[in-house]
């Protein structure tokens, strides 16, 4: 587990966020030391999407105050990297893989300036990470999911940023892109970066993450994975529609349950299909 | 025909205005037009044009002049209006986005209409000539009109390229962009304003009826020929400013044909053309590459059912008749032909006169294809 310093890498008080008068966040409070690997867990219209772009400044908030290192978001915006829901671009757009991943250079370039060399090679370096440099001239239609999600990550990486926004990466990809994806988060977390990651699989939430956050428009409860995922803060957060499997073997304690929500969504988010054909 | 053709455009003073003018207009509407399309935008174009009517109407009631920059700069301004309108009714009601366009095209076309009316019926008005904004009229440009098109246009394109990035950001991932800093609202309203320059630009000649065409279509069939941006934007300049002259050389040639007509109609083979033949996404590719699948699909299965016939026995390179395997196969026809193409591969022989059995290499081959099939 890495240390955990005093250090607070994003802190949020009192968010509150409606979209006309339904709230979709309430009285939020959030703490996230420097250099956790964190899970926003919760149900569907929990709000978990809609916290990261309060967070980032994409959604403006009924009320409430968000700091990134002690400071505003627009101040700190170089120290941090984002990554969208692989589903909300148009992957039909006429562009390279290598032209997606160098956007994560735009921000530093500034206005005017186009990407040359330097971020060519940066780019190329993150597609290595993400075990993708020979599609670096491929169009991205045509690109599995898998593809397009770590195309997303090394876009993420080349911002080369203090913390990360995750929506969803593990959404409709296959096993081994996401035991690479892992790896990689795991890697970063060990490089002191500070990872918050929207999660919607609980039981994988004990194996890849030491920090989560159990969101239902409340904030339920955050803190070390240990302490906070207990079957009792499960029920909050999801109220009925939830069952728990202990895991075979061991006597089931308080921490090794592995819970299964039963939402009908599922099937759906399974049976979409979207990048998810062959490539040839 | 052609020389002939080739001299009036150098020397016949129309011609060539009316040349110069309409590639001006297909060069900048089809690199504008290449952002709408891709931001799927493309009706957002033709409420732009429809709405600059009661613009063009309004300038000449306000100023009594017909001069064309005047009449234009109401037509960008309605247009403008009309746009911010329609944002501003999606993101304020429940009205969805191609509701809105709807309701503001026909509001502001209709109203124009009747202003158009209104003008006509004035004693001061004496045959005002407003209404060829409805369908163009080319033949009327004058060169001082074609050096104002050419300076905005230029400004529009300039102001593109400068900041390419930027909206390229704007088109593929808005949000992105926003949690980099770039103010992507203002970037939208600015791309935006860009399309309606170029829309009132061509209104002269093509008209806001037809003006529409312009924004799409060279877009549309720019992006079959490739997957690049970059290689898009200047495939539309490409063929809007081809569409523009053919446009006008042919009006001007044959039978006293309109301009602005005759270049949507030029711009639309070129599209019906990009449709149909471009690599990768043409219609005729595609039908070769499924018919290319179908066939090699086909005669997998022949040679999966020999191969499948053949493991019941000892020697994998059993014979079997034509008729067990038409008898296995949906296509029973295809069973002689599909034996056929894998014996000319040499993967099948034909043992007597209708007894087929795999060679080694089709035994390779039948594995091969079993193994990819698990």
């Amino acid at each position: 587990m890495a240390n955990h310093s005093d250090a607070l890498a994003i802190e949020v008080e009192d968010l509150t966020v409606a979209y006309r008068d339904q709230p979709v966040l309430w009285d939020v409070d959030l703490n996230v030391p420097v250099g956790v690997l964190m899970a926003i867990v919760g149900p569907n219209g929990a709000g978990k999407t809609t916290l990261i772009k309060v967070i980032l400044g994409l959604v403006r908030s009924a009320a409430g105050r968000v700091s990134i290192y002690g400071q505003s978001y627009s101040a700190q915006r170089r120290l941090v990297g984002y990554v969208p829901q692989r589903g909300s671009v148009d992957w039909d757009f006429p562009t390279s893989v290598l032209d997606v991943v160098m956007m994560g250079r735009y921000g530093a370039l500034g206005w005017i300036r186009r990407p040359g060399s330097r971020e060519r090679k940066l780019a190329l370096e993150a597609l290595e990470k993400v075990g993708m440099q020979d599609l670096a001239h491929r169009q991205i239609s045509q690109l599995s999911g898998g593809q397009q999600q770590r195309v997303f990550l090394a876009r993420a990486l080349v911002q080369d940023a203090q913390i990360y926004f995750m929506d969803e990466p593990f959404q409709g990809v296959d096993a081994t892109t996401e035991r690479a994806i892992v790896e990689l988060l795991q890697e970063l977390r060990a490089a002191g970066k500070t990872l918050v990651v929207v999660h919607h699989d609980l039981q994988t939430v004990v194996d890849y993450f030491d920090w989560v956050t159990l969101l239902n428009v409340r904030r339920i409860a955050s803190g070390p994975v240990k302490d906070v995922f207990t079957e009792k803060n499960l029920r909050l957060t999801y109220g009925g529609r939830i069952a728990f499997l202990s895991r075979s073997g061991d006597e089931p304690a308080e921490t090794q349950i592995a819970p299964h929500v039963i939402e009908p969504e599922e099937v759906e988010n399974g049976g979409t299909g979207i990048g998810e054909r062959p490539i040839l | 025909m052609v020389l002939e053709l080739g001299r009036d455009l150098f020397f016949d003073y129309t011609l060539r205005t009316v040349a110069l003018g309409s590639a001006t207009l297909g060069v900048v509407s089809g690199a504008l037009g290449a952002y709408a399309v891709l931001r799927k935008q493309s009706l957002l174009g033709d409420a732009i044009s429809h709405a600059t009517l009661p613009g063009v109407a309004m300038a000449f009631l306000l100023t009594q002049s017909k001069a064309p920059l005047i009449l234009v700069i109401g037509a960008a301004i309605a247009g403008w209006i009309a746009t911010l309108l329609v944002i501003s009714i999606v993101n304020n009601t429940r009205i969805k986005e191609d509701s809105a366009l709807g309701l503001v095209l026909s509001v502001f076309f209709s109203g124009g209409l009747v202003l158009l009316t209104v003008i006509q019926k004035m004693p001061t008005a004496k045959q005002s000539g407003l209404d060829t904004f409805l369908f163009g009229q080319a033949a009327a440009l004058l060169e001082r009109d074609v050096i104002t098109m050419a300076s905005i246009g230029g400004v529009t394109i300039i102001i593109m390229l400068l900041l390419w990035k930027e909206f390229k950001l704007l088109c593929f991932d808005t949000s992105f962009g926003a949690s980099l800093g770039f103010p992507m609202a203002i970037l939208d309203v600015l791309l935006i304003t860009l399309l309606v320059i170029a829309i009132v630009l061509g209104l002269q000649t093509v008209g806001v009826v037809l003006m529409s065409a312009m924004v799409v279509a060279p877009a549309a069939a720019a992006r079959q020929w490739t997957n690049r941006l970059g290689g898009m934007v200047a495939l539309s300049v490409l063929f809007g400013a081809i569409a523009g002259v053919s446009g006008a050389v042919i009006s001007s040639s044959a039978v006293q044909v309109p301009t602005g007509p005759t270049i949507v109609l030029s711009i639309s083979a070129i599209v019906l053309l990009s449709i149909t033949l471009a690599p990768n996404r043409g219609l005729v590719w595609n039908w070769i590459r499924s018919q290319r699948e179908r066939r090699k699909l086909r005669i997998e299965v022949v040679l999966n059912d020999l191969y499948t016939l053949a493991s019941q026995h000892e020697d994998p390179r059993h014979s079997h008749s034509t008729a067990v395997l038409e008898a296995m196969s949906a296509h029973r026809s295809n069973v002689r032909h599909s034996l056929r193409e894998l014996a000319s591969r040499g993967w099948v022989e034909n043992v007597n006169s209708d007894e087929w059995a795999l060679t080694s290499e089709g035994v390779i081959q039948a594995r091969y294809v079993a193994g990819r099939g698990r």
